[in-house]
């Protein structure tokens, strides 16, 4: 039962299926294109050709999917996409942890033990929320190369978290804003420090925004291309890279079939991720903003 | 020796300062009292003394070791601040066990403390609770468990008892005197509540703008104000300001108070409460101060016998409060109120005959607000 007094004329309930009708006919346009790529990634090549994008699958096989995952070719190498799957993984996983961990640190600091031109700080560090990524492509590179990590799964990690920093920082400032001053001068006075307090204190009342930030970091370093494609080495592409080399060699016939399994694979983590944390994630963007 | 002295302390926020030249010393076992309006630095004070703001200025010493620009952790200090401000990851144990933890006390001592604190303020049962499952005063409580548990040499109350509901403020607020009388501790406590103030205070420091007006004891406070300030803070209701010319001469001073619609009323200065101050006031239109228990219904049966100065005034409002009935009365420019016997059969309109002890009345001077008499 909803909550909620409706009118009840001829008039308004017509309205209301319309509404509806609306609504339902909407959702299903957003979710076609995913539909499609589902029956067109279980679907044998011939049968692609001969029916349209919507016709059900006659003989349904896994085989695309295996050949996404193991033997496709990407550009001069045919291993699938898996190696590059956990490519990403090994760059979304450190990336997430350091960014997060750093930005809970920042947000803390800077709300917690105000110093002069914290403020201005802050505001710089928002400053970075909104730089465009091409801008930093060659002193990227040109940094990387100094460090000698160019090319490599660290200098990837690196910049991931250079970049998430000024998100991180953001969600965990406003969070810790939230949390009163009085806890952390208790528990000054009970004789902890700076990192006690942070650890035993504040971390374990962030969850929801811990979620927010892991949330967010995951889904943008997973789907980055343009850091992907530009620092990365043969053997460090993320999986992005792979799904872009995969979809436009071109020997022989355009298989759809696998191009398709190989962009759902490329797409499930983040997906995965929202499932199972979504619920968090809209928790966290609202903590503080209702006293509890 | 004492427990806490502050020496000379000022503290600028900016070019705002909000200590002046704040002096004070209480003696080990006292109970200090900070109170006064929103804004007069008291909570400021006391976030000095426990070292969660540096000062500007000046000196505190702590057990006579100067602690100035020691950490929080390093002043032996606990405080209980007016959100609780428990640890909410933490259940009441862990709570409590914190401070001890951080001093490195070790884990069966630990455990001792924890014991002994639940023990004395009856929260033995909530141990293992986390604070969000607690009621106000369970989490009041906790809060000044975990002061306990460390035995430090001063206790800070910063306002703790304002975010209960009254029934429940007047039990804590007793409980904290029993606690006090039982432990012998030093508590400084800052509140803007005077009669949290008056109970519970062995000494009063009222605040104002960033200065103690007056520090002393709830007796030399209530009776004896420095100033307008002070003496309209404290007491609820509060003092009733009239003003008065003096007349007369040493040994036979009177105030004449001018009601508008009724006769002049000469009050007759006691000569035992004369102050040379008075002898250049006379003539001039000083501030007579009455609380409103100086006065009294005219008693019929105790005829020239009765005490203080008789007056009579039209009652405008009778407000019944159980206890007693508080009158409003149209004297000087203004209307006072008197608290009178609750037997009192009076209704508003009527004309009542009281009487006023001059004896506890005060005298200020209107422009500088500070006490002649």
């Amino acid at each position: 039962m909803d909550n909620v007094i409706r009118s009840r004329t001829p008039a308004a309930r017509a309205g209301r299926l319309l509404l509806q009708a609306v609504l339902v006919v909407a959702a299903l346009w957003y979710l076609l294109p995913l539909a499609v790529m589902v029956l067109t990634s279980l679907k044998p090549l011939d049968e692609i050709g001969a029916g349209s994008l919507l016709t059900l699958p006659e003989h349904p096989t896994l085989a695309p999917w295996l050949k996404a995952w193991g033997s496709a070719c990407t550009g001069m190498r045919c291993e699938g996409v898996s190696g590059y799957f956990w490519n990403s993984f090994a760059i979304v996983i450190p990336a997430v942890i350091i960014a997060t961990l750093i930005g809970a640190l920042n947000g803390y600091a800077l709300t917690k033990w105000r110093f002069r031109g914290a403020e201005l700080l802050f505001a710089l560090m928002l400053f970075g929320c909104f730089i465009p990524f091409q801008v930093i492509l060659l002193p990227m590179a040109q940094t990387l190369g100094w460090l000698g990590l160019s090319s490599s799964r660290a200098g990837l990690v690196l910049v991931h978290v250079v970049f998430g920093i000024a998100f991180t920082t953001l969600f965990f400032r406003n969070f810790y804003v939230s949390v009163p001053d009085e806890l952390v001068a208790a528990a000054k006075l009970d004789g902890a420090g700076f990192f006690r307090i942070f650890w035993r204190i504040l971390l374990p009342v962030s969850k929801p925004i811990i979620v927010v930030s892991v949330i967010w970091q995951f889904t943008q370093i997973w789907n980055d291309f343009l850091f992907g494609v530009a620092f990365s080495g043969h053997d460090t592409q993320p999986v992005t890279v792979a799904l872009n080399n995969l979809v436009n060699t071109s020997t022989g016939v355009k298989e759809y079939n696998v191009d398709m399994a190989a962009a759902m694979i490329a797409a499930l983590p983040t997906l995965l991720v929202y499932v199972l944390a979504g619920k968090y994630f809209v928790r966290g963007l609202t903590a503080g903003s209702v006293k509890g | 020796m004492s427990a806490l002295e502050i020496q000379r302390v000022c503290k600028d926020f900016g070019s705002t300062r909000v200590l002046q030249d704040v002096s004070l010393a209480i003696d080990s076992g006292e109970f200090l009292i900070l109170v006064g309006p929103s804004g007069c630095g008291k909570s400021t004070l006391m976030n000095a003394i426990a070292g969660l703001e540096p000062v500007t200025s000046g000196e505190i010493h702590i057990g006579g070791e100067e602690i100035t620009w020691r950490t929080p952790a390093e002043r032996d200090i606990a405080m209980v601040f007016q959100s609780y401000a428990l640890y909410p990851s933490m259940t009441v144990r862990g709570n409590i066990a914190f401070g001890l933890e951080m001093r490195k006390v070790p884990k069966a001592e630990r455990e001792a403390a924890v014991e002994r604190v639940a023990d004395l303020l009856q929260i033995s049962h909530l141990l293992e609770r986390k604070p969000s499952q607690l009621s106000g005063g369970q989490r009041q409580r906790v809060a000044m468990g975990r002061a306990l548990a460390r035995e430090p040499k001063v206790y800070l109350f910063d306002e703790p008892l304002s975010n209960l509901d009254a029934k429940l403020r007047v039990e804590m607020r007793t409980e904290i005197k029993k606690l006090h009388q039982r432990l012998g501790t030093t508590i400084v406590y800052v509140t803007h509540d005077q009669i949290e103030a008056m109970t519970l205070a062995d000494s009063i420091a009222v605040m104002r703008d960033g200065c103690i007006l007056q520090f002393g004891t709830p007796d030399e406070i209530y009776n004896d104000p420095v100033d307008i300030f002070v003496a309209g803070f404290m007491g609820s209701p509060s003092m009733n300001f009239v003003p008065a010319v003096l007349e007369g001469a040493p040994g036979d001073y009177r105030l004449r108070v001018a009601t508008p619609g009724a006769d002049d009323l000469l009050l007759p200065w006691p000569v035992s409460r004369e102050t040379a101050a008075l002898a250049e006031c006379r003539g001039r239109t000083l501030t007579l101060g009455l609380r409103p228990e100086h006065f009294s219904e005219e008693d019929a049966r105790l005829g020239e016998q009765a005490e203080g100065t008789p007056l009579s005034a039209t009652v405008s409002v009778v407000e019944p409060t159980g206890a007693d009935i508080l009158l409003r009365l149209p004297l000087g420019d203004g209307e006072i109120t008197a608290r009178v016997n609750p037997d009192c059969r009076v209704a508003a309109g009527e004309r009542l005959g009281l009487r006023v002890d001059m004896r506890r009345a005060v005298l200020f001077d209107p422009d500088s607000e500070r006490r002649l008499a």
